[in-house]
């Protein structure tokens, strides 16, 4: 006997969108943390996974637009291929009940019925919450004044490839100074653009154009992701009905 | 010990968690992770006082929490509703400093509680390089690092595990050590912590010590002295306390079945060393390899039934999500009823994506059947052999009986089953052995991928060839031995190397790992050292030693450079500890601590190890299938070998 070809795996039947939570500690997870999780809760929760061919069947999961590292968020997104037709609210509730606290299912819709275009096309925009510590609003404020008259922002960042320079401000759809934990936080509205420009990178330029003591590590949240709509500075739903 | 409640040190950490590396390791939050409140027995049946264990893998979290031994005795001690258990592991250099400069102390990663407000500290070592861990976490929990400066505040250090068998290295660093299978005497522990608090921990640390130390199943150091005549030879270790047994013994849990754990094993967040569940499907081993300490201090053999290890399985995919389960043991293929285990399993799980592996397993063409169970779905990716022993000679030495051919016939199967690369792990530095030995490995290896050519017909053939060098362990026939000195070691390593390279032929089929001797020596500094190795660790530690296990950390020389210093004007030194044979009358500084097994059969054992070295045809066989042979475990214990076979079946499981 030598080697056997795998068998081929049928194509899921049913594919479901998920909106998902990353709170408390769990903001410490990395991506693939994530994705380890989510793989041995669809084992648990005995959701009837599509696999993907090959020696090393995989569960058709696919994610998008995760957050970096230590940032909480509100609205993740993860799309299932499941290999049988299910009830989309009762696979939202078992897999939640799998999921380790602080990795919880938020909404779930079948891709079928909900807007078309692939997650990634859906998700072109982020709501980040910022909190800068004890900087107070009135400090903060001139400096995100100053921020947005700029025509562009250079920053620097320590990238895999190296260091790399580009613009932060175009991404910035809109920034208002709130109220936060002690002082002030950021509402930023973010817009998903090549190379990626990330909240931290804003806080950089902030920065330099503000000269905005900027927390280090401040804490960030992201609150909402979605469909931009930059006429109106707001996030739509990636998971609205059809 | 403890106020009426302690605070989670989570707060004052999170600000700092995204300036260290992977902070994911210091948050906890693992699915099926326990938490309890701090004054849990409060709403217990009896009420009284809680007891509070901290259980320490001293590792990086991704070693520790895999550990299987940590996550039995959380969960058995958790199980009870006046203990709380927590886990800690050792911090990485980052955090280190990060907890230094904040003034952070080590926490547990459950509920982020400072281990220094915890009753009783527990350390598992399978390996004696956590020993400058242990320092570490001692030290960032606020704990003296001598167990002579601590009092009632702070909590009670037991070491456990394979290399507590010899505790008397880090004897200054632990109030106690136990010996032996953990679950049943966490309790008793347990018991004795609930008792004295309960009385209002009459006669302070002392006295807690004393009850724990009468038992005569916890080893407390500080009642007993070591003494060394004017050569620095060991003359004896005696109690010093009129209670203090001459001799502690160690613990062996029977009758398996009743101990399923763990029940609700933890699955990390962040990724680790084993990405799988495991079931221990027995435990001990009398194979009688001469070098292997686990074979010789975990005697009997203990199976588990059939059934039960159906059941864990079962319960194991269902709590944790893993796809692979891995049946753990010293020797997998060795359990009475494995053919059906594995057959019965292959059926259960055919046609998902549960995959099965056994690891450890031996030289023997019945454990191809097996994998060919194991790996239904037509996956062939690598088998694993352990001959140990480069020739024929020295496997005899180490009494691993495999003869060649058995070997070659052996993989010739497995590659004709599909396999394509087969991984074979030996041993460098075994007594008696000479260059010629090792150098078969290489003519061993070049003949198994001939083989695997010619029975498969193709050229992509690999052999992994593994190496480690051989450390002399406490409690084995080969204690008595000289360890090989690194600097021959590393030649004769690269001796073989050579060899395997010059021939183009077979060259780039074979695979070739192995580690320099250096660190092989500290090892066996730590695991044959008596009390003067604790000034050795402590000095290491406070020249910044961390993490010895892990090549990036570990420092030959700073080993050396402390051994020098701590050692002298005792007469003694690394090379007196580590390359020096021992004689039958030496006293070992580990002869006070029972392992079951008869000094006198060891020592024999090693001569007969000796004699086959010079062609004598001797083997020790498993006395589970032939008569005793007085190792003297059993009589010693009052344990007895519990084997099946139990003539049960698999059935399937009912259709979710």
């Amino acid at each position: 006997m030598s080697r056997q070809q795998p068998e081929q795996q049928a194509p899921p039947v049913q594919r479901l969108r998920i909106r998902y939570a990353k709170r408390g500690r769990l903001r410490f997870t990395s991506h693939r943390d994530v994705s380890r999780a989510i793989e041995r809760a669809v084992v648990r929760a005995e959701i009837p996974m599509a696999y993907s061919s090959g020696f090393h069947p995989h569960p058709r999961i696919s994610y998008a637009g995760a957050a970096p590292t230590g940032a909480a968020s509100e609205s993740e997104y993860v799309e299932l291929g499941l290999a049988a037709v299910r009830d989309p609210a009762e696979v939202g509730a078992a897999l939640d009940a799998a999921l380790p606290d602080g990795l919880d299912v938020v909404a779930v819709v079948d891709a079928a019925t909900s807007l078309e275009g692939s997650l990634s096309d859906l998700l072109t925009a982020s709501r980040w919450q910022i909190d800068l510590g004890d900087l107070a609003v009135e400090v903060v404020a001139p400096a995100v004044q100053a921020f947005l008259a700029a025509e562009s922002v250079t920053v620097e960042r320590m990238t895999k490839k190296g260091l790399r320079s580009f613009d932060c401000r175009a991404a910035v759809a809109r920034m208002d100074v709130v109220d936060g934990s002690v002082g002030a936080a950021l509402d930023l509205l973010l817009a998903h653009t090549v190379p990626a420009v990330r909240p931290d990178d804003v806080l950089t330029g902030l920065r330099e154009t503000g000269a905005l003591a900027t927390p280090a590590t401040a804490l960030l949240t992201r609150a909402a992701q979605g469909v931009l709509d930059r006429d109106t500075g707001t996030i739509g739903d990636p998971l609205e009905a059809r | 010990m403890s106020a009426a409640s302690v605070e989670s040190v989570f707060p004052r950490l999170e600000p700092h968690l995204l300036s260290v590396s992977k902070p994911i390791q210091y948050v906890g939050g693992e699915l099926n992770m326990v938490t309890k409140d701090w004054d849990c027995a409060a709403a217990s049946e009896d009420g009284g006082p809680t007891v509070r264990w901290a259980l320490m893998y001293p590792d990086a979290y991704e070693v520790g929490l895999p550990n299987q031994g940590v996550q039995i005795l959380y969960e058995v001690l958790n199980e009870r509703d006046w203990i709380l258990a927590e886990r800690t592991y050792a911090v990485w250099p980052d955090m280190e400093k990060v907890l230094r400069e904040q003034g952070i102390p080590q926490f547990t990663v459950d509920s982020h509680r400072p281990v220094g407000a915890f009753d009783l500290f527990g350390i598992s070592f399978s390996t004696e390089l956590g020993y400058t861990n242990l320092l570490t976490a001692l030290d960032l929990a606020g704990i003296p690092l001598h167990a002579v400066d601590r009092d009632e505040t702070h909590p009670v250090v037991v070491a456990g595990g394979h290399a507590a068998f010899n505790p008397e290295p880090i004897a200054d660093f632990v109030d106690a050590a136990v010996l032996g299978d953990g679950e049943e005497v966490v309790l008793k522990i347990s018991e004795v912590v609930r008792e004295w608090k309960g009385e209002g921990s009459p006669g302070g640390r002392i006295e807690l010590l004393r009850r724990l130390a009468v038992s005569g199943t916890v080893y407390v150091p500080r009642f007993y002295d070591a003494e060394y005549d004017a050569d620095g030879m060991l003359v004896a270790v005696v109690p010093n306390h009129a209670e203090a047994p001459v001799r502690v013994r160690k613990h062996t849990l029977m009758d398996l079945d009743q101990w399923p754990y763990p029940r609700n094993p933890l699955v990390p967040l962040a990724e680790t060393v084993h990405e799988r569940f495991s079931v221990e499907i027995f435990r001990g081993c009398t194979r009688g390899c001469r070098f292997c300490q686990a074979g010789m201090i975990t005697r009997p053999v203990r199976e588990r039934s059939i059934e039960t290890i159906g059941a864990m399985v079962d319960n194991g995919i269902k709590k944790t999500g893993f796809e692979e389960v891995g049946l753990l043991s010293l020797s997998s293929a060795d359990h009475t009823e494995i053919g059906d285990v594995a057959s019965g399993l292959a059926d259960r799980y055919e046609g998902s994506n549960v995959s099965l592996s056994l690891p450890s397993t031996r030289v023997d063409a019945f454990n191809i059947t097996l994998a060919n169970e194991f790996s239904r779905n037509g996956r062939r990716s690598g088998l694993t052999f352990a001959p140990e022993g480069g020739s024929e000679r020295m496997r005899k030495v180490i009494n691993k009986m495999v003869s060649e051919d058995d070997l070659i016939r052996t993989v010739a199967t497995a590659y004709s089953h599909g396999w394509r690369q087969v991984k074979l792990y030996f041993m460098c530095g075994l007594p008696t052995e000479t260059d010629e030995d090792v150098l078969q490995i290489a003519d061993l290896a070049k003949r198994v991928i001939a083989t695997g050519r010619e029975v498969s017909g193709r050229n992509d053939i690999r052999c992994t060839v593994s190496i480690g060098g051989f450390v002399p362990k406490p409690h084995t026939p080969f204690q008595w031995a000289s360890q090989l000195d690194p600097t021959t070691t590393d030649e004769r390593l690269r001796k073989l190397r050579d060899t395997v390279r010059e021939d183009k032929r077979y060259g780039r089929a074979i695979g070739f790992r192995y580690h320099d001797g250096q660190p092989g020596q500290i090892e066996g500094l730590l695991s044959r050292g008596d009390r003067r190795v604790g000034r050795i660790i402590e000095q290491v530690w406070r020249d910044g030693g961390r993490f010895d296990g892990w090549s990036e950390h570990f420092s030959y020389e700073r080993w050396a450079a402390a051994a020098e210093t701590a050692l002298a004007g005792t007469g003694v030194d690394l090379d007196w500890f580590t390359t020096r044979e021992r004689g039958y009358d030496e006293v070992l500084p580990w002869d006070h601590l029972d392992s079951g097994l008869d000094k006198d059969w060891l020592w024999a054992d090693w001569e007969d190890a000796l004699a086959a070295a010079d062609g004598q045809d001797i083997e020790v066989e498993d006395c589970r299938w032939t008569p005793c042979y007085d190792c003297g475990v059993c009589p010693e214990m009052g344990t007895e070998i519990q084997i099946g076979p139990t003539g049960q079946k698999l059935l399937p499981l009912s259709v979710v």
